[in-house]
């Protein structure tokens, strides 16, 4: 019987994944990747805790998640896209033009 | 009436404050003129005042409330009686001649309008003193005269030693300050007022030893002022500053407030005459003292310096042995003559660049006859000579003494009174008769413009008959002030005052015999005697090798040992701490995104854990 601690086993691994892939990763497009699994690992933690107590807060509330990530999504990748236009590359070590 | 008390008093400050606006212009000859006249109107003011005070009429304004604080209720008060009318009208007749002299003094000065500027700041803070209804606006002038006095001794700041006189006199001052002050919390503290009229009422009640204290602190207070011993060596430095500040601020008004607190506070002082005996002791010894010195001198205005104190001795004998009104007619008659003296003083200066040794003088009086005549005047009117002022409130003072009882004080004053005829006239007879020493020397000395001298008569009139207004003077201040009663025989009473006058006519015949035949020979200068004297009994030497060097050297001990070593360190290692964090710090910051989201990540583990396992205590 798969029960809530499966669930958030699972969350708690794409958790991690996610945030190896932050600190890992050094292309952009990828980075976005491990974002939308970090919000994703969370909305599989919030779907199980409000079932498990019969609450449907926790599942409005990874809509309200997937509203977000989707819209950042769309502003980031839009970013992206120019920021390759102008420099050619979607390296994370290139996006250095605030150090001081 | 109050309007005359307004002007009297606010009228300085108005010159002050609008002069001060100029004080970095060059020279400005309205400046002189426009500060002389607000102190004249300041003078007509004070006249008509006395006029109208007497026996049930006093001017008693309150300006504001000035400081209430719980219980403590200080209202900024004015009060017109006896006492601060005579004060009033000294002090602003002797500023109004020193004003106009100070027009053709500072003539030359860079610094003119900086100069009226300071002065008219110190007749205000002079009337504030005089005029207060209470002792913490007395404190307040107290104040306002030491500063106005530091920045005229220090008037020609760039001269290292005029400097150092200013913080010097200011120092002393402020140490005496300390004890006046201790006076006043003790009053406050038994009285639980600062207002004249109430501490008097309530004095009587007090505990005699509560008494005794608080005449003791005020008394160090006055000795500051008045630069009794052994706070007087800065009196004589003090000679550093313009001639007017000497004769204004050194001899006529400032250094008499000791006298003038003492005689305001007579009520408190005839409660304890132990402490009473105790100041016509000290003034006694300080009158021979400082005439002693002024014996020997060289210094044309030291020499007058040393009498002034000595005089001031005097009049501390008169308020320590409870005769306030003699005390206050002495403080009169004595700024009028010492002033006049001293702006004679400063004619011969001017007359001879600069120079104040009177060995290199002599002779002057073909070239300078007025001014030879006043200081001629003014140094009879001191020797007291019938008939001018000194005559009269001198003998006076002496009277005091026998008739208390106290011969060995009236000994002491007869001896000064000898000391001091005969170096008031050593000095004239140095200066303007003799042998032409300027003349080898090459000076060529010139008599001061001629307003100069009209401005100086007045002083010269009053310095002559000013004596013979003693009765109606008794009659006035007496209404304010305890009566000293005199159980002296009348012919004893002529005794003494032939005996005084025989004193001061010998002293005067003896100078003027051996200065006209050229001094005493140079001998005279190997003497034991003559070496103390020189060097004022060795005194300033004492506080320079006995309190400032022991001073100096623990201060340097304190700065390189405690504050360097210890307070610094302990500053610098926190600061260096600070530093060095951030100094490693700063590599954090590498402008790497993916190192820093790491650190971030770093940051949010820490934060979990502290969460997790950090359970405050509820």
């Amino acid at each position: 019987m798969i029960g809530l601690t499966h669930y958030l086993v699972l969350s708690a691994i794409l958790f991690a994944i996610g945030l190896v892939g932050v600190m890992k990763r050094k292309n952009l497009l990828m980075l976005f990747f491990s974002t939308e699994i970090l919000l994703n690992a969370v909305n599989i933690g919030f779907v199980a805790i409000g079932h498990y107590y019969g609450d449907l807060s926790g599942q409005m509330f990874a809509f309200f998640i997937i509203a977000v990530a989707a819209s950042e999504i769309a502003v980031g990748l839009g970013l992206l896209v120019l920021w390759y236009k102008k420099t050619g590359s979607t390296d994370l070590d290139s996006l250095s033009m605030m150090k001081g | 009436m109050e309007t005359y008390l307004y002007i009297a008093l606010f009228a300085p400050i108005v010159g002050s404050l609008i002069t001060a606006l100029f004080a970095q212009m060059p020279k400005k000859i309205c400046v002189g003129i426009f500060t002389s006249t607000l102190i004249f109107i300041s003078f007509i003011s004070s006249m008509i005042l006395l006029n109208y005070v007497d026996e049930d009429q006093i001017v008693h304004v309150k300006l504001m409330d000035w400081i209430s604080a719980g219980n403590l209720s200080i209202p900024f008060g004015f009060v017109v009686d006896q006492v601060s009318v005579i004060m009033m009208v000294t002090v602003t007749l002797v500023s109004t001649v020193v004003h106009i002299y100070s027009i053709g003094y500072m003539d030359h000065d860079e610094s003119f309008n900086r100069f009226f500027s300071w002065l008219s700041a110190f007749v205000f803070s002079m009337m504030i003193l005089v005029m207060s209804d209470n002792f913490v606006g007395l404190f307040i002038g107290w104040e306002g005269v030491g500063l106005c006095s530091w920045g005229l001794i220090g008037f020609w700041y760039k001269k290292h030693s005029a400097s150092w006189a200013a913080n010097e006199a200011f120092i002393m001052n402020r140490i005496a300050d300390l004890g006046m002050l201790m006076g006043l919390f003790l009053i406050y503290w038994n009285i639980g007022s600062l207002q004249y009229d109430i501490v008097f009422a309530q004095i009587v009640n007090l505990d005699i030893n509560v008494v005794t204290w608080i005449g003791i602190f005020l008394f160090i207070g006055a000795m500051g002022k008045s630069a009794q011993f052994p706070l007087h060596t800065w009196l004589a430095d003090a000679m550093e500053g313009p001639t007017p500040v000497s004769a204004l601020i050194h001899a006529a008004t400032m250094v008499t407030a000791g006298v003038y607190l003492i005689v305001r506070a007579g009520e408190i002082y005839t409660l304890i005459p132990d402490v009473g005996l105790f100041i016509a002791s000290l003034g006694a010894f300080v009158a021979v003292f400082a005439a002693s010195m002024a014996l020997v001198n060289r210094d044309l205005k030291r020499i007058i310096a040393y009498s002034t104190l000595s005089q001031l001795g005097y009049m501390f004998v008169a308020a320590g042995l409870g005769a306030y009104w003699i005390a206050l007619f002495h403080l009169m008659t004595h700024a009028f003559f010492k002033s006049l003296l001293f702006l004679g003083a400063g004619n011969v200066m001017h007359a001879m660049d600069d120079e104040l040794d009177i060995k290199k003088m002599g002779g002057l009086y073909s070239a300078m006859k007025p001014t030879a005549i006043l200081m001629s005047i003014a140094s009879v009117a001191l020797a007291g000579i019938y008939p001018l002022a000194g005559f009269f409130s001198k003998d006076k003072i002496l009277e005091v003494a026998f008739n208390n009882g106290s011969y060995f004080l009236w000994f002491a004053l007869f001896i000064g009174a000898g000391m001091t005829a005969f170096y008031s006239f050593r000095l004239v007879m140095l200066v303007f008769f003799g042998e032409k020493v300027h003349k080898k020397l090459g000076f060529n000395p010139h008599e001061a413009k001629p307003f100069v001298i009209y401005a100086l008569t007045p002083l010269a009139l009053l310095a002559i008959v000013a004596g013979f207004f003693e009765q109606s003077f008794h009659e006035f201040t007496t209404q304010l002030l305890v009566n000293y009663e005199f159980t002296l025989d009348h012919s004893i009473a002529l005794i003494l005052i032939f005996a005084t006058s025989a004193v001061a006519i010998s002293g005067i015949a003896f100078a003027v015999y051996k200065y006209k035949r050229g001094g005493f020979s140079e001998k005279i200068e190997e003497w034991g005697v003559y070496k103390l004297l020189i060097n004022q009994y060795y005194i300033p030497k004492l506080y320079k090798d006995g309190i400032m060097k022991p001073f100096t050297s623990f201060s340097k001990f304190l700065w390189l040992n405690i504050d360097n070593m210890i307070v610094d360190k302990t500053v610098d290692m926190i600061a260096g701490a600070i530093y060095g964090t951030g100094e490693k710090a700063r590599k954090m910051q590498s402008g790497n995104l993916s190192s820093m989201l790491r650190w971030m990540v770093a940051g949010i583990i820490i934060l979990l854990a502290l969460a997790i396992f950090y359970r405050p205590m509820v």
